[in-house]
């Protein structure tokens, strides 16, 4: 337990709940500080304190700074509210209750070590290996300890596998508990995971239950950040103060009906504008055949016209709320029927267009294309030949089956886990509470995870994260879904908002360096007001993240928020290409193996060595401009603490880049039963 | 719950489930379904009128069953829920695309 926590446990309940409340009240009160200081500060840069004259780095840090406000502010929304939850509900009896542990390509021994502990815990359940790599070494091994094995089912075969989330959506249609545990292959379960977790499902609207994702690998110092006490703790909790906890996609217990509801009302999203947009493109592929007639054609022409009124029919009826299945029925019969017409009628055409068909047939099965997510225009180019009026008739049919109650692109027709993005958990989570659901977060340790211990393999885990959080920003914005409240929607897209700080750190690092180096100040002046305005903002700040820390270090979650800049940008840009351009994301799953060590990786860091190349020169050329009294003394002073701070912000990459893997501590201290009193930062502790 | 599984003499199959539909009988919803299926009757009507509860997996099934019969050429019809089904229906939005018919007798006739 944490020491907060345990220092609760020893109180009485009024006396610990007296504590919380003080604690609050302590939180709240730097919270309107915070916002009203950065509100002042920022408002007066604007109008009064940006060099218009260089605006090429006077807007760029204004619009820095605004960005750092709006992160603080929605940091301090979260805290508003920050929810400390203490002793769990007993767990109710007789629930049932499946454990997944996913995997896909992890050592045998490593999953099995799993395995055993999650077979070991107290809750009865039943105890499942997920393993996409279908290997039979993996089922022997389970199974011989009489472990459920899962692979996926034929269904899949030839279709889009979705990874994780398809992983998991296998294994929730082949299983049955109430209550699913999900973890992965490196998150060794506590016994009194579920007794510790269950009992708030009995508020009936629960649909998931977060634990911290803690990792016993790293050392005190925690060089690659991989621990987030404070995304493991005051970040959930305050998300969990606006009901908005995050599922993390590990060491959380999740209600299947709710996941089951979120995939039967998607199901019926996806296969209403997936309709629509066939019959719009089956209209112009009619139409097209239609203007290719020639004058004699009188029949061919009339059994068209009949299917363009069919499916006007189709599309008016569905307009008109008429149930879309009965809607699809009645239209297949009817265009089956004019195709039995045509038949005769297009003997001689037929052979041509067989081609044209096995090519529709191809795209209707190619795992690659989504027939329900291609718009009407991508379509038309697929069938951008003129076809022969049963040629057409036919594609009619295909598309319309292809995404009508079939998905025929989709293993399964309900998919309950989203699989918009490649984390799978926010999205999923976010659908949840856009129905009305809870969640919850509970601040204890009940699994010990193993962290990437090399800095490349850390870099791709932190590059899948922040795409996938941007992946869902910009195809399901929290700012625009119905069913989330106001706070709810801000909770989301904090955290999205906080991965931009990737080019907010470019102007934070090149600001002073442009001062430094040719003199250009990207403010009016550093006058005493400049100072007066800004350096109480940056107190209240600090004291603000002292408060909700609460004794957990903060600081290397600090540096890489910053020293990551390059990771955030590229997470940008990928996860961009890959929404509105359709490129693909180059994604790749975290290797939970040991890589070897060969050597500091500075190849992996070579932006951020630029970077620190940068700021030292940026540190010489201001001395001699001091010395040779070309610089203003004072400004200059000032920017070259300013560097120092970032220079101070970038070691943590020196120290990453040097880090030769986790060596453990002499067995008389022993590590794992003692966690989060002293583990280092996270990754991205300013997240919010 | 109980499943009764009779065809009628136009060939449509009538399957009765009694009692509780949810997680746990949803599998075995889903496998009789895709049997009828694998069998030639790919016309069915699933009679609610004696189901208790259903739940969302309930309704996965119904929709498993459904994608079956009509890639065989048949459909897949439900009849006769009670309020309480009804009111799953419509928390999942299913009601906008699967019609409940009043009657197992007419289910098939629109």
């Amino acid at each position: 337990m944490r020491r907060s926590r345990a220092d609760l446990a020893a109180l009485s309940p009024e006396a610990a709940e007296r504590r919380r409340r003080h604690r609050l009240l302590q939180i709240r009160i730097v919270v309107v500080l915070t916002a009203l200081l950065g509100l002042n500060y920022v408002t007066w840069r604007w109008l009064f304190s940006v060099n218009w004259d260089a605006w090429w780095i006077g807007v760029p840090l204004v619009l820095a700074e605004t960005y750092s406000l709006i992160d603080s502010l929605l940091f301090g929304l979260g805290m508003w509210r920050l929810r400390e939850r203490g002793e769990p509900p007993p767990a109710p009896p007789d629930l049932t209750v499946d454990v997944f542990i996913a995997t896909y390509n992890e050592p045998i021994d490593l999953v099995m070590t799993t395995a055993r502990a999650a077979k070991a815990i107290t809750y009865p359940h039943r105890t499942w290996v997920l393993d996409d790599g279908n290997r039979p070494e993996m089922r022997a091994a389970a199974e011989a300890e009489g472990i459920g094995w899962l692979t996926r089912s034929a269904d899949w075969v030839g279709m889009p596998r979705h990874a994780k989330a398809g992983n998991l959506n296998n294994a929730l249609l082949n299983t049955d508990g109430e209550f699913m545990l999900i973890l992965d292959a490196d998150q060794i379960p506590m016994p009194e995971i579920l007794d510790r977790t269950l009992g708030y499902f009995t508020d009936e609207k629960m649909a998931l239950v977060q634990t911290p994702q803690w990792f016993v690998n790293v050392p005190d110092d925690d060089p690659l950040g991989s621990q987030a006490p404070l995304f493991y703790g005051p970040i959930q909790q305050g998300k969990d103060g606006w009901n908005s906890a995050f599922f993390c996609g590990s060491n959380a217990v999740i209600r299947r009906e709710a996941l089951m509801q979120l995939g039967i009302s998607r199901y019926v999203q996806e296969v209403e504008t997936g309709v629509e947009r066939a019959l719009r493109t089956a209209r112009s592929v009619v139409r097209r055949s239609r203007a290719a007639l020639g004058a004699e054609e009188h029949e061919v022409r009339a059994a068209l016209d009949t299917i363009l009124a069919d499916i006007e029919r189709a599309r008016r009826d569905l307009a008109r709320d008429v149930p879309l299945f009965d809607v699809t029925f009645a239209f297949q019969q009817r265009v089956a029927a004019v195709r039995a017409s045509l038949v005769a009628e297009d003997l001689a055409t037929l052979q041509e267009d067989l081609a044209v068909l096995a090519e529709l047939e191809e795209i209707a099965e190619d795992p690659d294309i989504h027939l329900g997510s291609m718009d009407a225009g991508e379509l038309g180019q697929v069938l951008a030949r003129d076809l022969s009026p049963l040629a057409a008739v036919e594609a009619v049919e295909t598309l319309v089956r292809a995404i009508d109650v079939d998905r025929g692109g989709e293993a399964q027709a309900i998919m309950p886990l989203a699989t918009i993005s490649v984390t799978e958990d926010m999205a999923t989570c976010m659908r949840l509470h856009t129905m009305g659901w809870h969640s919850a977060y509970h601040d204890e340790v009940l699994a010990h995870g193993l962290a990437p211990e090399d800095l490349q393999t850390m870099l791709v885990q932190r590059l899948r994260w922040a795409q996938g959080t941007v992946q869902v920003m910009f195809r399901e914005n929290p700012l625009v879904q119905k069913g989330l409240t106001l706070a709810q929607r801000l909770m989301y897209f904090a955290t999205m908002w906080s991965y931009l700080s990737g080019f907010a750190a470019i102007v934070y690092i090149g600001a002073p360096v442009v001062y430094l180096m040719i003199g250009v100040l990207p403010v009016q002046a550093l006058s005493t007001e400049f100072f007066l305005r800004l350096i109480p903002f940056l107190v209240v700040n600090q004291l603000l993240f002292w408060l909700v820390a609460d004794g957990r270090p903060t600081w290397r979650g600090q540096q890489y928020s910053l020293a990551l800049f390059p990771v955030w940008i590229k997470s940008f840009t990928s996860a961009f290409g890959n929404v509105f351009l359709g490129r693909p994301l180059d994604f790749a799953v975290t290797p939970k193996t040991k890589q070897e060590p060969t050597g500091p990786a500075w190849h992996l860091v070579r932006p951020q060595l630029w970077a620190i190349g940068l700021l030292l020169a940026a540190m010489v050329v201001g001395t001699i401009r001091i010395l040779a009294g070309q610089a203003n003394t004072a400004g200059a002073l000032f920017n070259m603490v300013w560097v120092a701070f970032d220079l101070l912000i970038f070691s943590v990459i020196i120290k990453a880049a040097r880090y030769r893997g986790f060596e453990p501590p002499e067995p008389s201290s022993d590590v794992q039963s003692d966690p989060p009193t002293d583990i280092a930062a996270p990754a991205r502790e300013g997240a919010t | 719950m109980e499943l009764d599984v009779s065809t009628r003499d136009d060939g449509i199959a009538v399957v009765v489930p009694r009692g509780r539909l949810n997680m746990v009988s949803a599998r075995q919803l889903k496998e009789t379904l895709s049997d009828l299926v694998a069998g030639g009757s790919a016309r069915i009507v699933v009679d609610l009128g004696e189901t208790t509860f259903l739940d969302s997996s309930g309704l996965g099934a119904l929709i498993g069953g459904l994608k079956a019969a009509r890639q065989a050429g048949g459909d897949l019809r439900v009849a006769r829920p009670t309020p309480a089904v009804v009111s799953v229906f419509e928390l999942t939005n299913l009601d906008r695309v699967l019609r409940a018919r009043e009657s197992v007798e007419t289910a098939f006739d629109a």
